[in-house]
Parts: structure tokens; C-alpha cells; sequence
């Protein structure tokens, strides 16, 4: 009747584990009571729950990132203590099949649930306004992708109290991803959750992609468009052609697992190899498609606060497009030991080290921009500066990695882990906090506070350098990743230096619910028009927060930072209302919401082999759909005296 | 308006004529028709030599694909065509990376490592 | 500065690309096309497996010894006029004729279900055998590659019946012609598809 699911599934033995859940289980009991209480069901119902307004999927995006970063952080806590305390025999206080889940669970959530819907998220609230649009090309599948996003996440969690996570490492290579070598759920909870998460990143590269190529202000052509929304572009044509094969590839191995196939078995002809290069085929374009957003918010971030257009924009287009391109000529450099020959791994040795070039040509760029400027000191170009040293010292170690005969050596260390540490928070990371406190404004009406803002900056980057420096020297002296212990307890005071910089990250992490609390509670003091930063594109010359529809009437672009040139010249961006106008918004929709109930149900009756679940989870998703493709009444008219500005 | 001058260009299948264009799809069925005979037939005749043969079906399928695409998708090289044809171009530049890169690193990997069903006796 | 939308006739010297936002129709189409091309780089990934485990026989069956071409010439034949039947249904629905509509699509519907039916007898034939997707992985490889192929067919005519509901019960307006110039689209990139089945997979097993 319920398949492989019985009481045994929950952990009961496992006290950190019960903890944390009860702690869990409380903390959502009371925010369901205390939205019941005063009644904010409808609220949340009508405005966010059911929304298409890309503005508020795009906050949804970045609160659950944000939510998702304080568990992706607690298993890297956790893993640091172990760390800290297994030198030289000692055990630790973390069991090896507990360890396993934890560094597994550790990277998948902080690449699937917090890196990407922090990006995605920027980008869906940022895109249509710079481009002067009123949405993106598809509102209601854009809230279809967000709830399948939340779907995956809300299953990886469920591993926490019901069955376990996988113990593979993020990426679950066969044979030890395979049914013989892990027969438990984890692996199964691993591949679900990703499937459904992923076609909602897809469909999201397909609507953004389309948006920014189909959907722009009249004038604005392609030299006109943000640098913001080419990188955008780029990250999201990516997303179109890489996550197809991550999908294709799970599903040969859910076809190994379900049906006893002989993909990636050890017998019958498998070959466990043809995983690993197909799974990097999409993994190398995944580094690029959250790195580049995060370089577009640099680029905005630079030129504004130097009060100067960004240099070289041409040459940032060609560098964004050619990384687009390149991303997919590199992918053997994940396994370089993994025995290719001499002239493969030289081919994408050489390919590797090309693709730093176009990153160059960023960095020189945006020191150019900064040379000369009047610079204002705000959080956000703390952020950036920070992410100019930080990323830089990432990308050079990752150019070392290059090198066959070196990764050789340095492959799966923790130099290894350092490097990509490195340029994932110091790039991705940095940018989405640059991000985050640069467009806070606009979402919400009122800033951050500022000063709270540079202490979680200086928590991130010395937290940062303490933790991983380490690990680069670590990692040349011998350790390997994903170790539970270690023999050597000469390595134990780096491995306390390397603590001590996780807790300082824990500092920033907490200061950043404090720095919302407070913000919030001073809003009315730190309240902003729609320009509180002086900028140049087109997102300023809205109110803060901007109505429903962005824009009443469409802004004529003439030129690059139209916004600029508009306040220069002493123009309105916007024409002045007059005569009858009225604005056409796409209608809510809870299609989102209900096929992610049912891709939840989906999921987890199939991790659990609960087939006649899992037919009624489909079933109700099919239904769902039929029911909304005859939907007729699909946009709401907003009359004149609403839209005057 | 007429389609061609529509903004940011025409959707993939669509045409600015549509009266008489069920003559394209008839000229785009007898040339697939043609196309499909030749490649069963020359993977069974005797008259191509043999070593030829998969570089001949190889450039059957690959004509017979682009029939498709300009009789049936309508993708042509017009100036609001231009977004679909560069998708169509990067999708095909993936596809080709995928499959010809996979064949060159699986084939690479297979020469300098030992065949797994060898390295599994080792284990016994 | 004076707001000119996009629905007023442009001059023509004004580039596409500064014409402002395309209409529903484009938007819809080209959208389409890429989910289109995202499922062609699925395809990519199972060939790419085929073509690499196509050697992996582990001691059974090799295509060479399963493989029936006359059977497969007759799957490709329903494809190909399917396709045809496809783009003649295209151009009724375009004109507004309905009843032509449903008799084109119904054909190509028709067609497609002899496609599956074919591919079934022949799955069902290589199962009896013991050649089933268990035996090697280049079974798996194949029963998956096909298969695919075949699940997309048999989603694609779910995809028809409801759209010929569609048309019955909303009639030919503007959402409806888009989904149904988006299932064309996807109905000719099936039999693109096909190309690359039949020569790869059966015309490529050579003993």
C-alpha cells in the first residue's frame, strides 16, 4: 500500500536530526497559526501565492535562496567542526554515513536552491524593467517554474525527517549512485527532486531568453539594451541548451535504478564513465550561468557608483557572448584523471585557460570604469571591490588547475574545493548580495540599513579568507575532499583557522536577518523615490516599488542608459499621460501552485514506490493543465485614473 | 501590417504567403520521400563502396532534416528570421559538441583504460 | 518624445529589432522554438549514449541480427505523410475552414497511431525474444532512444485530441491557432527526430 515507507523512514535514533526537526516542525506551525490568527491567508493568496507579476516571483525566488542558505550553511558548519575536532584518530562527532548525506546535501542545495533561484530571481525582477517591458514573454509559466523550483526544495528537505539524503557528493556518480551500491531513498530523493526543479529552470531560460529577444522598449535594440540583460541573456541561452542534457542523463540513471537498465552499471556493458562526462557537459555551463548574472550586477553596480557609463560596453558584449559560447568547449577539465589521453586533456587544457581571457576583459573593464569616476562607498560596491580581489585570486587558481600534469595532483583536494569556493562565493555570492542591497530599493520603497550592510560585507570576506586559505594549503599538502577524518593532526590548526572563518560567515548570515528586521522597522526613515542611486537604466525611472504594470506607457529609447539620457537632456522617461489609456495585466493564475502540490505528491510517491500515489499525482497535474488551457479570461483591464502617474 | 514587417521578427513556420504554400509541402514530401528511399537503399545495395556508406546516409539525413526545415519549418534566411535561424545555429552547434565530443572523449577514454568487465574480475 | 507603439504601420527603414514588443504570435512561436531546441539537445544526449554503448552487446543481440528495415521503412512512411497531412491542417486552420481542419489533423492523428502501433509490435517482439532493455546496455541505449522518440509521438497525440476539443468548444481564435501552430512545430521536429533514428539506429547497424 505504501511501498517502500514505514515508520523505519524516520530517523528516531538520529538525536541531531530529531532536534533539528522538532525545532523545523514548531517554527512552521507557528508562522501557520500566526498567519491564521490575523487573517493573511487571502493576502497571501491573491498577491503572492497565485501572482504572475514577475516582480513578485522574483521575490520569491530570492527569499527562498535566502532561506535555503541558512540549511545549505548549517551542513557547512557542521562539516567545518567535524573537521576541526577529527585529526589524528579522533572520530569526531559525525558519523561517516551522516558526513556522506551532509557534504552531498551541502553542495546540492547551495548550487540548486540557493545560488540559482538567488539569480534567477534577480534577473526575473530586473530583466522586463530595464528593458522597458511590462513582463516577461510568459507570466503565468514564469510562476509555473518558480513552483517547481519550490517543489524540488521542499522535497530535498523532507529527506531531513523521512528516509535520508543521497551519500554520493552532489553530482551522484554511478556505480555508487547505482541501485546495487545505494538501494536506499537518498539517491532517489536527489534525482526527483532535481527533475522537477529542473524543468523549472528550463522553462524559466525559455521564457527570459524569449523576453529579452522578443520584448523590448521601442529603440531599444540590441546596442541599447543593459549590460544587466546580456548578461541575462547569455545565462539563460545556456540554461536552454545545458539543462536538457542534466535532464536526459538523470533520467538514465532513474532508468538504471527503476528498471534495472544498464546505463552506468558496472555489467552488462554500462559505462559509468559516459555519466560523468554527460553530467559535466551540463556542469561546466552551470558554473557560467550563475557566474554571469552575478558579473552583470557588477557592471551596474560599477558604473553607477563611479556616476560614469561603463567602459568598453561593445567589448562586454563580445567578452559575455563568447564566455556563452566557450563555457561548452571545456567540460573535460572536471576529470582530466579520469584517463583521456595526452592530446584531449591538452585540447581542454588549452580551452580552459581561453576562456579566463574574456573574464579578463571584464575585470580591465571595470577598473576602467572605476578609473576616473566619483566613487560612492556603499554596500554594494563594497561588494564589488571585494568581488574584484577575491574572484581574481579564484580564477587564477583555476587556471593553475588547468594544467593536466597540476590537476593531476590537485584533482578532488581541497584545493580543489578551495578554488571553486572561491569563485562561487566570491563571485556569485558577492553578487547576488550586491544585487540584493542594490535593487532592495526598488522592490520595496525603502533602503537597507547601511551600516549593518558593510559589517555582513566584512563578516563574508574575512570569514571567506579564513576558511578557504587553508584549504589551498591544505590541499598541496595532501587532503582530500569529502573526508570524515583525517590522520594527520598536523593539519588540525588549519583546520581550526578554517572554523573559525566559517563562524564568521555564520555572523554575516545572522547579521543579514538582523539587517532585515531593522530595515524594516526604520522603513519609514529610510524611505526612497524611485532614483534613490542616481542611475542610469531604465528600472529608476519607476516608483519604488513599481505598480503592477511597470510602465504605463512604454518608454521611446533613443540610447544606451536611456534613463541617463533622459534625466540629462531634462526629458520625462515616461511620456506624460493624456487621453484614454488603459492597461491590459495578465490575470492570476493558481496553475503554479497546484502543479507543484502535485509534482510534490508525484515525487515523493515515486521515491517511495507508492505507485498508485504517484498515478494520482500525475493524474491531478494533467488535470490542472487541461483545466487552465481553457482558460479564457486571461488579462485584467486596468482603467485610466489607476495608471495616471 | 503585413508579417514581414512585424516586430522583432517571424515566428519558425510562419509564412507571409499562405495561399498556394500546400504546394511547398508537397515539394517537401517528394523530396523527403526520394531522400528516405535513397538511404534504405544504400544501406543495402552493393554498388557504394562499403567503407562510404555511413558518410552517404550521414549526408541523406542530414539533407532530409534541412528539407524539413525550410519546406516544413519555413526557416529561411530572410531578415526577420534572423533570432530563429542563430537559435537554430547554437542549438545545432550544441547538439554537434554533445554528440561528436562525447564520441571523441568515450572512444579516448576506452583506448587508455581498461574495459570494465576486466576491472571488475580484478576485484573478485 | 512621442510614444509610437508597435501596432501603427512602421516605416520600413526602421530596424526589426527597434520596432519594440513582437506580438503574441511571435512571442508564442519563438518561444516554442527554443523549448523545441532544448528538446532536441535531450535527443543529442540519448544518440550520443546509443552511438557510445552501441558496441556494449555483453554477449546478446546485436541491431544487426533485430533490427527489421522493411518494418522500420514502413514507421518512417507513416511519419513522413503524417507530417505532410500536419502542414496541410496548418494551412485549413489558417484559412478558418474548420471541417477541413479536423479532417487533416485527423488524418495525421491517424497516421501517428499506425507509427505507434508499428513501434509497439516491434518493442513487443524484441521483449519475447529476451531482448529487452535489461539485456546490454546497448538495449537500454536503444529501448530509450526509441522509446523516447515514441513517448513524444504518443504525448504529441494526447496533444492533438485536445486540441480538436479546443477547436470544437472555442472555435479558431487567436489562442487556439497559436497552440495549434505550435503542435505543428513540434509534429515536424518529431519526424526530424525520425531522420536521425532511422539512419543512426537501424540503418547504421551494420553486422
Amino acid at each position: 500500500m505504501l511501498g517502500k515507507l514505514s515508520w523505519a523512514a524516520v530517523p528516531f535514533d538520529q538525536p541531531i536530526v530529531m532536534g533539528v526537526t522538532a525545532v523545523l516542525l514548531i517554527g512552521i506551525a507557528a508562522l501557520l497559526l500566526l498567519i491564521t490568527v490575523k487573517g493573511w491567508w487571502g493576502y497571501l493568496w491573491r498577491e503572492w501565492l497565485t501572482s504572475v507579476d514577475h516582480k513578485r516571483i522574483g521575490i520569491m525566488y530570492v527569499i527562498l535562496a535566502l532561506v535555503m542558505l541558512v540549511r545549505g550553511f548549517s551542513d557547512a558548519i557542521m562539516m567545518r567542526a567535524q573537521l576541526a575536532l577529527a585529526a589524528g584518530g579522533a572520530s569526531g562527532y559525525l558519523p561517516p554515513e551522516h558526513y556522506d548525506q551532509i557534504f552531498s546535501a551541502h553542495g546540492t542545495i547551495m548550487i540548486f536552491f540557493v545560488a540559482m533561484p538567488f539569480v534567477v530571481g534577480l534577473m526575473n525582477f530586473v530583466v522586463p524593467l530595464q528593458l522597458g517591458v511590462r513582463d516577461v514573454a510568459f507570466p503565468v509559466m514564469n510562476a509555473v517554474s518558480f513552483w517547481l523550483t519550490a517543489a524540488g526544495c521542499l522535497l530535498v528537505n523532507l529527506s531531513l525527517f523521512i528516509g535520508e539524503f543521497a551519500r554520493t557528493g552532489w553530482l551522484a556518480y554511478p556505480p555508487l549512485s547505482g541501485l546495487q551500491y545505494s538501494p536506499d531513498v537518498g539517491v532517489d530523493y536527489y534525482l526527483w527532486a532535481l527533475q522537477i526543479s529542473g524543468l523549472g529552470t528550463l522553462l524559466s531560460g525559455i521564457n527570459l531568453t524569449t523576453t529579452i529577444l522578443k520584448l523590448r522598449a521601442p529603440g531599444m535594440g540590441y546596442g541599447r539594451m543593459p549590460v544587466f540583460c546580456w548578461t541575462a541573456l547569455a545565462s539563460n541561452l545556456l540554461i536552454v541548451a545545458s539543462f536538457p542534457v542534466l535532464t536526459a542523463t538523470f533520467a538514465m540513471l532513474l532508468l538504471d535504478r527503476y528498471f534495472g537498465f544498464h546505463f552506468f552499471t558496472a555489467e552488462a556493458g554500462g559505462n559509468p564513465m559516459m555519466y560523468i562526462n554527460l553530467i559535466w557537459i551540463w556542469g561546466h555551463p552551470e558554473v557560467y550561468i550563475l557566474i554571469l548574472p552575478a558579473f552583470g550586477v557588477f557592471s551596474e553596480v560599477v558604473a553607477t557608483f563611479s556616476g560614469k557609463p561603463l567602459f568598453g560596453y561593445r567589448s562586454m558584449v563580445i567578452a559575455t557572448m563568447g564566455i556563452c559560447v566557450l563555457s561548452f568547449c571545456v567540460w573535460l577539465h572536471h576529470f582530466f584523471t579520469m584517463g583521456a589521453g595526452a592530446n584531449v586533456n591538452a585540447f581542454f587544457g588549452v580551452a580552459t585557460m581561453i576562456i579566463a581571457v574574456p573574464t579578463g576583459v571584464k575585470i580591465f573593464n571595470w577598473l576602467f570604469t572605476l578609473y576616473g569616476g566619483r566613487i560612492q562607498y556603499t554596500v554594494p560596491m563594497y561588494w564589488t571591490l571585494g568581488f574584484m580581489i577575491t574572484f581574481v585570486i579564484g580564477g587564477m587558481t583555476g587556471v593553475l588547475l588547468a594544467i593536466p600534469p597540476v590537476d593531476f595532483v590537485l584533482h578532488n583536494s581541497l584545493f580543489l574545493v578551495a578554488h571553486f569556493h572561491n569563485t562561487a562565493i566570491g563571485g556569485v555570492v558577492f553578487g547576488v548580495m550586491a544585487g540584493l542591497a542594490y535593487w532592495f530599493p526598488k522592490a520595496f520603497g525603502f533602503k537597507l540599513n547601511e551600516r549593518i550592510g558593510k559589517l555582513i560585507f566584512w563578516c563574508w570576506f574575512l570569514g571567506f579568507y579564513l576558511a578557504f586559505m587553508p584549504l589551498y594549503a591544505l590541499g598541496l599538502m595532501g587532503a582530500t575532499r569529502r573526508m570524515q577524518q583525517y590522520p594527520d593532526d598536523s593539519w588540525q590548526p588549519l583546520m581550526l583557522v578554517a572554523f573559525s572563518g566559517a563562524v564568521f560567515v555564520l555572523c554575516g548570515i545572522v547579521l543579514t536577518v538582523v539587517q532585515l528586521v531593522v530595515s524594516i522597522r526604520q522603513r519609514r526613515s529610510n524611505q526612497v523615490d524611485g532614483d534613490p542611486w542616481n542611475g542610469r537604466t531604465l528600472e529608476w525611472s519607476l516608483p519604488s516599488p513599481p505598480p503592477a504594470w511597470n510602465f504605463t506607457r512604454l518608454p521611446q529609447v533613443s540610447s544606451l542608459d536611456a534613463f541617463w539620457h533622459a534625466k540629462s537632456a531634462s526629458e520625462p522617461a515616461q511620456s506624460p499621460a493624456g487621453g484614454d489609456e488603459s492597461v491590459h495585466v495578465p490575470r492570476n493564475s493558481a496553475l503554479g501552485f497546484l502543479l507543484a502540490f502535485c509534482s510534490v505528491v508525484l515525487g515523493f510517491a515515486l521515491i517511495w514506490h507508492i505507485w498508485w500515489l504517484a498515478g494520482l499525482g500525475f493524474a491531478g497535474a494533467m488535470v490542472v493543465w487541461l483545466a487552465h488551457a481553457w482558460r479564457t479570461d486571461r488579462e485584467v483591464l486596468i482603467p485610466v485614473t489607476a495608471t495616471a502617474p | 501590417m503585413t508579417l514581414s514587417t512585424q516586430a522583432q521578427g517571424t515566428a519558425p513556420g510562419e509564412t507571409a504567403v499562405s495561399h498556394g504554400s500546400w504546394r511547398t509541402y508537397l515539394v517537401g514530401l517528394l523530396f523527403a520521400l526520394i531522400l528516405t528511399g535513397a538511404s534504405f537503399w544504400a544501406a543495402d545495395t552493393d554498388l557504394v563502396y562499403p567503407a562510404g556508406v555511413p558518410i552517404l546516409l550521414g549526408v541523406l539525413a542530414i539533407a532530409q532534416m534541412g528539407i524539413h526545415i525550410v519546406f516544413f519549418l519555413h526557416i529561411s534566411s530572410a531578415p526577420d528570421q534572423t533570432n530563429n535561424i542563430l537559435a537554430l545555429a547554437f542549438g545545432i552547434f550544441v547538439v554537434g559538441l554533445v554528440v561528436f565530443g562525447s564520441l571523441i572523449i568515450m572512444g579516448n577514454l576506452n583506448h587508455t583504460d581498461m574495459p570494465m568487465h576486466e576491472m571488475m574480475q580484478m576485484q573478485r | 518624445m512621442t510614444n509610437i507603439s508597435s501596432s501603427v504601420d512602421e516605416p520600413l527603414d526602421v530596424p526589426l529589432s527597434l520596432r519594440g514588443p513582437a506580438s503574441t504570435h511571435a512571442v508564442v512561436g519563438f518561444g516554442f522554438w527554443l523549448f523545441l531546441l532544448s528538446d532536441i539537445v535531450i535527443f543529442a544526449a540519448l544518440f550520443a549514449t546509443y552511438a557510445v554503448l552501441s558496441g556494449a552487446t555483453a554477449g546478446g543481440p546485436t541491431g544487426a541480427e533485430l533490427f527489421d528495415r522493411h518494418h522500420v521503412f514502413a514507421e518512417t512512411l507513416c511519419l513522413l505523410l503524417s507530417s505532410f497531412t500536419c502542414g496541410l491542417g496548418s494551412i485549413a486552420a489558417q484559412r478558418g475552414d474548420r471541417q477541413a481542419t479536423y479532417g487533416w489533423f485527423g488524418v495525421t492523428a491517424l497516421l501517428g497511431l499506425c507509427f505507434l502501433y508499428l513501434e509497439f509490435a516491434e518493442f513487443s517482439t524484441l521483449l519475447a525474444q529476451g531482448a529487452g532493455p535489461t539485456r546490454s546496455a546497448f538495449l537500454s541505449a536503444f529501448f530509450t532512444l526509441v522509446g523516447t522518440h515514441g513517448l513524444h509521438v504518443a504525448a504529441g497525440l494526447i496533444w492533438l485530441v485536445v486540441m480538436l476539443a479546443q477547436i470544437a468548444t472555442l472555435g479558431l481564435r487567436p489562442m487556439v491557432q497559436n497552440r495549434l501552430f505550435c503542435f505543428a512545430l513540434f509534429w515536424h521536429a518529431l519526424d526530424i527526430v525520425w531522420v536521425g533514428v532511422f539512419t543512426i539506429v537501424y540503418l547504421g547497424a551494420t553486422p
